[in-house]
């Protein structure tokens, strides 16, 4: 079905079931309960987790497959946002015009950044990819500001043109008039789930953008594309070219960022500079050998686990933490505080930096690696010890 | 006729002269084996044909056509594969997806964008791939890791790579360096096997005498860039320009 | 031409600690073959090591004799340097004053310490792995460090001033016949830039007349060859990597006068440095100090007002725009040598 074969099939089943369960598997706790902050069903979470998903899962095309590092892809996120707001802004709130013009403008924007990265490779492609998204991003902060609205970012008003929109509608970003932030909330006992069109939407343009990098994997150009990491020599002297194919990867994942950075700003519609700043591009090579490099479900995984702790990590702070120590003696309550302190609220960068050092060092295949490894294991001791229990399965 | 012509090729490294006014002619379907010592530069002339390197004068045709200012790629397009010294094959992938991309070159070209299909429904190359296999002998393999296999069969892994694009011109650059002599004669079988299947040019460079003489049909002696002799293997022998840079050279080595 | 020259020395300062960083980073990768995203953290904590001796200087504790009575009435306790205490009134009040040339002492071997660790701790273990890991790991360091650095001294820039006698500026303008105040110049930038000719020509000198410099150089050419000599260019490699750190360190210390120093100092001097090293030549020292002053009074030329009128906003990308160019065209940098990371 669908061109794929049963696995993949399987997998893309399961990502879509996730997906469109989201709302109520990720809000495990009640509302009213101490640990609903650990909830994550709510639509701005959500959307984050699906939008950066599609960034991480562009982005897996190309440095996954490809092996090349970029370090500027939060260029053409950025420019997605600003061009989704510019659509906006005049054409029509209708969020497709927007999204497709995003798409549109950082693939064209990627064709020439990539055109003349690519010409080198390595560490010269990852330094000129950092350079060009450098600079767009002290671009878009100063002399553009006409374009870009600088610091204060690109936001919508009342006295946009909007050519295409009549007087009745809405305000707000939309799609045929179901605007993006309006949700139903159904309480079932004391549990609360949100089901927002936004997110929706995003999840819907997901599983596309992920059915799509299925096929892209399975096709003779994503092996083209794996053999680029492989051996690029091998690879001229069996008569193929491997300039188009990288240019190829480094535009899809370019679309893919535009796409993202559409969706970011269909969702609320604004757009700033600080989204193409380097440490973006950072997140989103963080997010893609987190999940696993070159595996499908990977970035997946990467992008929200690293958003999910984000947002928690950023919640906790010491009254929290009083609160989860308070069975201990004081003196050793505070000792732990103290100590996770630094890691918590403010302090996540530090966290995401050391799980990033974490990750290269010890598990370089990232999180699916890591299950697979855990697997294996399991499967080992199952044979050592011969058991009958041939029903469970190993934790994914 | 010829299938490879070169003509009056040099090539200058700075002050060096590693190429000097270097002539040699390929007779298509025939084994054609040069060699000479350590530096004299076989590998500056394989490089020249294949588009490495671009020679500073002369020409380097090939079924006709100039080679010169193409880039790798295109050279292989046109008929000429090349067998690496150290076996270069796609480490990362499994045998048979190494096997497959040759295919996938020959029938789609220096570059495709076919992303949407997915490649067990391309038959005609998935089935081309498997003959390939087979026929090399490593069918068995199929799911193994390339990079985990054993250097001889790498060797025959980019041998068979190489014929999978049915090039009309085979390079070998020392094909049996560092191999124990079992495997030696193994890839000297394997190559003459090939030989027999099919019509197919083989150009060797080789430091091996027991190589060359077990393979070659004609024989070219290159020493200091230039060609001091070309002839049958059965001449070359006992030729005596040739024994004396042979001596010269085991003199250095010992 | 009075502008042209102030423009010129403005670019010298900025071009300085481009060249320091630019330089340490050149060492890196040309002996260890390492591609170190953490230099710029290193520069900035030789920022913090200013920060942090002038803070300790600062330390005092409350007088115990009133100096008087405050408007309420109480007693009025004085603040007391502890530095005076010990050191005495004059001397106390000197090293406070100069407490950022005397981070130097300080910061020397405390660079040369992280330098160390980094290597032994860290980097040792991703020789052998590819280009891309070096990147990331290095990446998540910096950021490490950045963090570090912003938990204990917040994320505002901390002003760190230069000694008294530095403060003033120096009228360039009159010394050249051109009017008064034409071409003033802070006299700390001056010593920033004569301090970093001094530690670059201490570089160059030491690769060059010693013999530990000549293994190094070696190495740095073909490090295989040297390795089979029986010499063991690892530990010296150890060493390169701290003294790499010193020099990228000590260019923060002295940076802390002229830019007050926040923790992401490191990141935004450190984009520039990899294209200042691109731009030289990866793997060639003298390009890499080159570079770094090219680059460094092209981006002071580009940010005069004659210029931008021409061409808006351009000092804000001039060093990327001639990077990018450099690099399309002459692959290798500035005075790059063929071989060094072609493939």
């Amino acid at each position: 079905m669908l061109g794929l074969n049963k696995k993949d099939l399987g997998v893309l089943l399961l990502v879509a079931l996730l997906a469109m369960a989201a709302p109520i598997l990720l809000n495990p706790f009640p509302a009213d309960s101490g640990m609903a902050q650990f909830n994550a069903g709510y639509p701005d979470l959500m959307q984050r987790f699906v939008i950066f998903g599609i960034f991480a899962i562009g982005y897996n095309i190309l440095f996954g497959l490809t092996g090349y590092l970029s370090f500027g892809h939060a260029a053409f996120l950025g420019v997605g946002s600003y061009s989704a707001v510019w659509m906006m802004k005049l054409l029509s709130m209708n969020v497709i015009p927007a999204i497709l013009l995003s798409v549109i403008v950082a693939g064209l924007f990627s064709v020439v950044i990539g055109y003349v990265s690519l010409r080198r490779s390595g560490i010269y492609f990852s330094i000129l990819t950092l350079a060009f998204a450098q600079m767009s991003f002290n671009l878009a902060y100063s002399v553009l500001t006409p374009i870009t609205n600088g610091e204060t970012g690109l936001q919508i008003s009342l006295s946009d043109p909007r050519i295409l929109d009549g007087a009745n509608a809405p305000s707000y970003p939309n799609l045929f008039g179901a605007q993006m932030n309006s949700a139903a909330t159904i309480d079932v006992g004391s549990w609360s789930f949100t089901f927002s069109v936004g997110y929706y939407l995003c999840a819907l343009l997901m599983l596309v953008a992920f059915y799509i990098s299925i096929r892209i994997f399975r096709s003779p150009f994503g092996l083209m594309l794996r053999a680029v990491k492989s051996n690029q020599q091998r690879m001229n002297y069996t008569g193929l070219n491997t300039k188009p194919y990288t240019l190829a990867a480094f535009v899809i994942s370019g679309m893919y960022a535009g796409l993202a950075g559409g969706l970011l700003a269909a969702m609320d519609p604004l757009a700033g500079a600080e989204r193409m700043q380097w440490t973006a591009s950072g997140e989103v090579v963080l997010m893609t050998i987190l999940g696993g490099a070159g595996t499908l479900l990977g970035p997946v995984l990467g992008a929200g686990f690293i958003k999910y702790f984000e947002n928690i990590f950023s919640k906790i702070n010491d009254n929290v933490l009083h609160g989860w120590f308070s069975f201990m003696p004081d003196g050793i309550e505070d000792f732990i505080i103290t100590i996770i302190h630094p890691f918590v609220g403010k302090g996540w960068h530090l966290t995401l930096g050391l799980l990033f050092m974490l990750v290269v060092i010890f598990l370089p295949g990232g999180l699916v690696e890591g299950g697979q490894r855990i697997g294996r294991l399991f499967r080992r001791k199952k044979a050592d010890t011969n058991t009958p229990d041939g029903t469970k399965t190993p934790a994914e | 006729m010829n299938i490879l012509e070169v003509k009056n090729v040099n090539k200058r490294f700075g002050g060096l002269q590693a190429l000097g006014n270097v002539n040699l002619n390929v007779a298509e379907n025939t084994v054609h084996a040069i060699i000479g010592p350590n530096g004299a530069g076989k590998s500056t002339l394989l490089n020249c044909l294949v588009g490495k390197l671009i020679p500073d004068t002369g020409s380097v045709m090939f079924d006709g056509r100039s080679v010169l200012g193409r880039k790798p790629y295109e050279i292989n397009q046109m008929g000429i594969s090349r067998v690496f010294q150290t076996p270069e094959i796609f480490g990362d992938l499994s045998v048979q997806e190494n096997m497959l991309i040759p295919c996938f070159a020959k029938r789609d070209g220096a570059f495709a964008l076919n992303g949407y299909g997915s490649v067990g429904s391309q038959r005609d190359v998935i089935d081309k791939a498997e003959e390939m296999l087979v026929e090399m002998k490593l069918a068995d393999k199929r799911h193994m890791h390339a990079a985990s296999m054993s250097r001889g069969d790498k060797r025959r892994l980019e041998i068979a790579m190489c014929l999978a694009q049915d090039p009309r011109l085979l390079l070998l650059d020392e094909p049996t360096a560092g191999m124990a002599r079992a495997d030696t004669n193994n890839t000297i079988d394997l190559l003459k096997q090939i030989k027999e299947e099919r019509d197919i040019t083989i150009a060797i460079i080789e430091h091996d005498m027991h190589v060359v003489f077990s393979l070659a049909e004609r024989i070219t002696v290159l020493a200091q860039g230039t060609p001091l002799v070309e002839d049958t293997p059965d001449n070359i022998k006992g030729h005596p320009k040739v024994r004396e840079a042979y001596l010269g050279e085991s003199q250095d080595a010992a | 031409m009075d502008a042209i020259l102030l423009q010129l020395l403005n670019g010298l300062d900025k071009g300085s600690a481009y060249a320091l960083i630019a330089l340490g980073l050149t060492l890196i990768f040309g002996t260890l073959g390492v591609v170190n995203f953490a230099h710029g953290a290193i520069f900035m904590i030789g920022a913090f090591c200013a920060v942090t001796l002038s803070k300790i200087f600062s330390l005092s504790h409350l007088a115990s004799e009133p100096s008087g009575t405050d408007f309420l009435g109480k007693p009025k306790y004085d603040d007391v340097l502890y530095i005076k205490e010990w050191f005495g009134e004059s001397a106390g009040a000197w090293m406070l004053d100069w407490s950022v040339p005397l981070s130097i002492l300080f910061a020397i071997p405390v660079m040369i310490a992280i330098g160390f660790i980094m290597e032994r701790g860290l980097i040792k273990h991703f020789y052998k792995r590819p280009h891309a890991d070096q990147i990331l790991v290095t990446f998540g360091l910096a950021i490490v460090l950045q963090e570090v650095i912003k938990y204990f001294y917040g994320a505002n820039p901390i002003p760190t001033a230069a000694p008294e006698a530095f403060r003033g500026s120096f009228d360039f303008g009159v010394l050249l016949g051109f009017d008064p105040n034409a071409i003033i110049y802070p006299y700390w930038r001056l010593i920033y830039f004569a301090f970093s000719a001094v530690i670059i020509g201490g570089v160059f000198a030491f690769l060059q007349f010693t013999t530990f410099g000549m293994v190094v150089r070696a190495g740095m050419a073909d490090r295989e060859t040297v390795g089979l000599l029986g010499i063991n260019i690892d530990k010296r490699f150890t060493i390169m990597f701290g003294i790499a750190a010193a020099v990228a360190g000590l260019a923060g210390v002295m940076y802390a006068p002229i830019n007050s120093p926040n923790y992401h100092m490191g990141m935004d001097f450190l984009v520039l440095s990899f294209v200042v090293v691109v731009v030289g030549g990866m793997g060639s020292l003298p390009g890499a100090v080159l570079a770094g002053f090219l680059l460094g009074i092209l981006e002071s030329f580009a940010s005069m007002n004659e210029v931008k009128n021409i061409l808006p906003g351009i000092d804000q990308i001039i060093i990327y725009v001639v990077a990018i160019i450099i690099l399309l065209t002459r692959p290798r940098g500035l005075m790059g040598r063929k071989g060094v990371m072609e493939e």
